[in-house]
């Protein structure tokens, strides 16, 4: 603003000194002009001292101040979505068909592939459908196989704490049976899951949760479903395939430790639900099951997070462990072997077993952890099949030691090695790099 | 049989809770306060986080769970700041009072001017809020807004009590513009102070007392300061000199302390929320603490 005048002041500077009267006039003009600007500067500043009152008094009075919406295009509607890239290389023994031995296979033959691979890719897309539901559905896309995981809808507003969940879910038995592969804490399933489930349970049916009204978590959840899903299998009814029970309790222990507890049983049936085994002479033999299949999950999580701010370091320790009933008859066939023709007889079995982890972070980025798992058989009868089957007295194991690394809560890089002896005959030392990235709005992962 | 008695028990006692006093679950500790300021003994306060804790990065706690489970009412700052964590408690609790839309659900953001909206959305600019910067307690025209809506929807949600808000909130409100004179005229000599934060925490502090940020420890909101970036910023400062690095309670210590240790410029800890110094017990007490934390260091 003062410009003119410093221009004035500096032009006149540079005359001489005989210019007395140019000077005087000069002078009186950067007086006059000075007086002008002063005048207007006044004004500006009177006005906004009025705007700023002015405005106080508005934000004052106004209530409420109605956020803008962020946008107004027919996009502000879509769904949350989000897409996560999961890749690995692998490297470990060449065995066509892994198998845990002892136990009646899945059939998923997870774990096999060797080498650089992209895993699945997750799509995700999740939305409040209106005020009472929430619409959810994730895809799994690989080479020509794209799976629904999931799909389906809950309530939001049942209130008295009930949440009704409608559709294909992952069940809530367990702790790790909710999480998608890409929210684990190592890069491979741990034993435990891959005997009872292949890979975690899920259901086509109905979900009913209560949290109970009081100081301390308590949950209960009651399933019924389909149950086509390992180790029920589709069997082309009305009824209700399958069901599950569990509760769950949790608290904090002052601000730096939670933990959550949790018991839950699951009852399945097959028919004709398929398998390999090898007989005693070494051949492979095609078994069918046929019965009802009873599991009991505890499962235990403890956090800790100094002051309950795990930025810097966290640690959780997570530790499952189940015990499963099978009944029914067992089909062993297969051309040459030793149920050549087929011999149909009853199945008694009853397997437990667990994993025990620990995740460190110690410092901002950096994880590493540490997994055990462990299988058993407390019983094995093939009744007549005991001729040609052989029930190995041998304890599946496995060690898996991990380190990951994460820029940000987006994106992750791992190096796992495992040492896996789920098989008798042959011990593989294993080795996974690992990534995994999550593009678009990923939503919170639960506790 | 004895869940079932148990169950039937609770039942039985619930009309006499109707009586009790209103369950609010404050997402922040600075909610908890004013919801405690506000509602007197006809509220009972339970906030979910500490001035110890990361607001962005909290745990679904099954403990956080069985609270929301119980609110009638719950007080968040919004704006995105909780959305890792709040969206989990609401799904999980089947508390459908409390479910965004309802009167159950206060979100103390929508009802002042946030400042910092980014003008491009994209992951590559780190942990971006697009309604806006959410950390907005750290201005005390702010609390005065918010306690005025918090106060109408009190009195909505528990009409009962409605006499009682009404009343509490007069009180407050002429006290915190009392105190608010008297930082703003203490705080006079911190204008145009220059400053380095180490996260964008403050920007609604810095317009309130007119504090000019000249650098930012994280090279993106919400990631980790690198050491080749903090590098950087003690080099930059060299030229362009700041009073003060500013960090909030809960942030990690290291990379104030060494940017400290490089540049000789002191590390100023600023509670941020209520319970985040010994001296900010209250909303009070916070703006004193933080207040007067700066002017040390502007002296």
């Amino acid at each position: 603003m003062l410009r003119p005048a410093l221009v004035a002041a500096a032009l006149a500077a540079a005359c001489p000194a005989h210019a007395g009267a140019d000077l005087d006039a000069l002078r009186a003009e950067i007086q006059q002009m000075k007086a002008d600007y002063e005048a207007r500067i006044q004004a500006l500043e009177e006005r906004l001292k009025r705007a700023e009152t002015a405005t106080d008094a508005a934000t004052r009075n106004a209530d409420v101040i109605a956020a803008a919406p962020t946008a107004n295009a027919a996009t502000a509607f879509n769904p949350e979505i989000s897409l996560i890239l999961d890749g690995r290389y692998a490297r470990q023994a060449d065995i066509a068909a892994r198998r845990i031995t002892g136990f009646l296979p899945d059939g998923s033959g997870a774990g096999t592939t060797r080498g650089f691979l992209a895993d699945d890719s997750e799509l995700v897309f999740a939305a409040n459908i209106d005020p009472y539901f929430r619409g959810y559905f994730n895809a799994v896309l690989n080479d020509g196989v794209v799976g629904v995981e999931e799909a389906w809808f809950q309530t939001l507003a049942l209130g008295s704490g009930l949440t009704l969940k409608g559709g294909r879910f992952r069940s809530g038995i367990g702790y790790q049976n909710e999480q998608h592969p890409h929210a684990w804490d190592f890069a491979t399933n741990n034993l435990m899951y891959e005997a009872l489930f292949g890979e975690g349970y899920g259901n086509d049916g109905l979900q009913l949760k209560w949290v109970a009204p009081t100081e301390r978590f308590t949950e209960l959840g009651a399933e019924i479903g389909r149950g086509a899903g390992f180790p029920g299998t589709d069997r082309n009814r009305n009824g209700i395939g399958s069901y599950a029970l569990y509760g769950h309790v949790g608290d904090d222990v002052g601000d730096s430790h939670s933990w959550r507890a949790g018991l839950s049983y699951l009852r399945t049936r097959a028919n004709d639900r398929a398998g390999v085994l090898g007989d005693f002479a070494g051949n492979d033999v095609n078994t069918a099951f046929s019965g009802k299949t009873g599991t009991w999950l505890a499962d235990f999580v403890w956090k800790w997070a100094p002051l309950g701010n795990p930025t810097v370091n966290n640690f959780k320790f997570a530790a499952e462990v189940f015990r499963r009933r099978e009944t029914g008859d067992l089909l062993c066939d297969g051309a040459g072997s030793l149920c050549a023709g087929g011999v149909t007889d009853a199945y008694r079995a009853t397997q437990y077993g667990g994993y025990a982890q620990a995740v460190y972070q110690f410092m901002p980025r950096w994880r590493t952890g540490y997994r055990y798992e462990r299988l058993g058989t407390q019983s094995l009868d093939f009744g007549a099949n005991d001729a040609n089957l052989p029930r190995p007295d041998f304890h599946p194991t496995r060690h898996a030691l991990m380190v990951d690394y994460s820029p940000s809560e987006f994106s992750r890089l791992r190096l796992q090695y495992s040492r896996d002896r789920a098989m008798a005959e042959q011990d593989d030392n294993q080795w996974v790099v690992q990534y995994i990235f999550s593009l678009g709005s990923h939503g919170a992962h639960a506790f | 049989m004895k869940t079932l008695r148990w169950i039937l028990a609770l039942f039985a006692t619930l009309p006499a809770l109707a009586h009790a006093a209103l369950d609010v679950f404050a997402c922040e500790p600075e909610w908890g306060a004013l919801a405690a300021e506000l509602g007197g003994n006809a509220v009972k306060v339970y906030t979910a986080t500490t001035a110890f804790q990361d607001p962005h990065r909290i745990e679904a706690r099954p403990s956080l769970i069985a609270q929301m489970r119980r609110a009638q009412l719950v007080v968040c700052t919004g704006a995105e700041l909780e959305v890792g964590w709040l969206p989990v408690l609401l799904r999980q609790s089947g508390n459908a009072a409390v479910q965004p839309g309802q009167p159950g659900y206060f979100e103390a953001a929508n009802f002042v001017t946030l400042l910092e909206k980014p003008a491009v959305l994209d992951r590559s600019q780190g942990d971006v809020h697009p309604a806006g910067n959410p950390h907005i307690q750290t201005d005390p025209r702010n609390i005065a807004r918010v306690a005025q809506a918090l106060a109408a929807r009190l009195a909505e949600i528990d009409p009962a009590q409605a006499a009682t808000y009404a009343a509490r909130l007069q009180d407050f409100d002429s006290r915190w513009r009392a105190a608010l004179a008297r930082w703003q005229a203490a705080a006079a000599p911190l204008r145009g102070m220059p400053i380095v934060v180490q996260h964008l925490a403050f920007p609604y502090l810095e317009n309130w007392l007119g504090l000019k940020r000249v650098g930012v420890l994280e090279p993106k909101p919400g990631v980790e300061p690198s050491v080749s970036h903090l590098a950087d910023l003690a080099a930059r400062l060299k030229t362009t000199p700041a009073k003060a690095i500013v960090r909030a309670a809960y942030q990690n210590p290291r990379p104030t302390a060494w940017l400290a240790a490089q540049t000789g410029i002191p590390a100023v800890v600023l509670p941020f929320t209520v319970g985040g110094s010994e001296r900010a017990r209250d909303l009070f007490g916070l703006f004193d603490d933080t207040v007067e934390a700066l002017l040390r260091v502007a002296r």
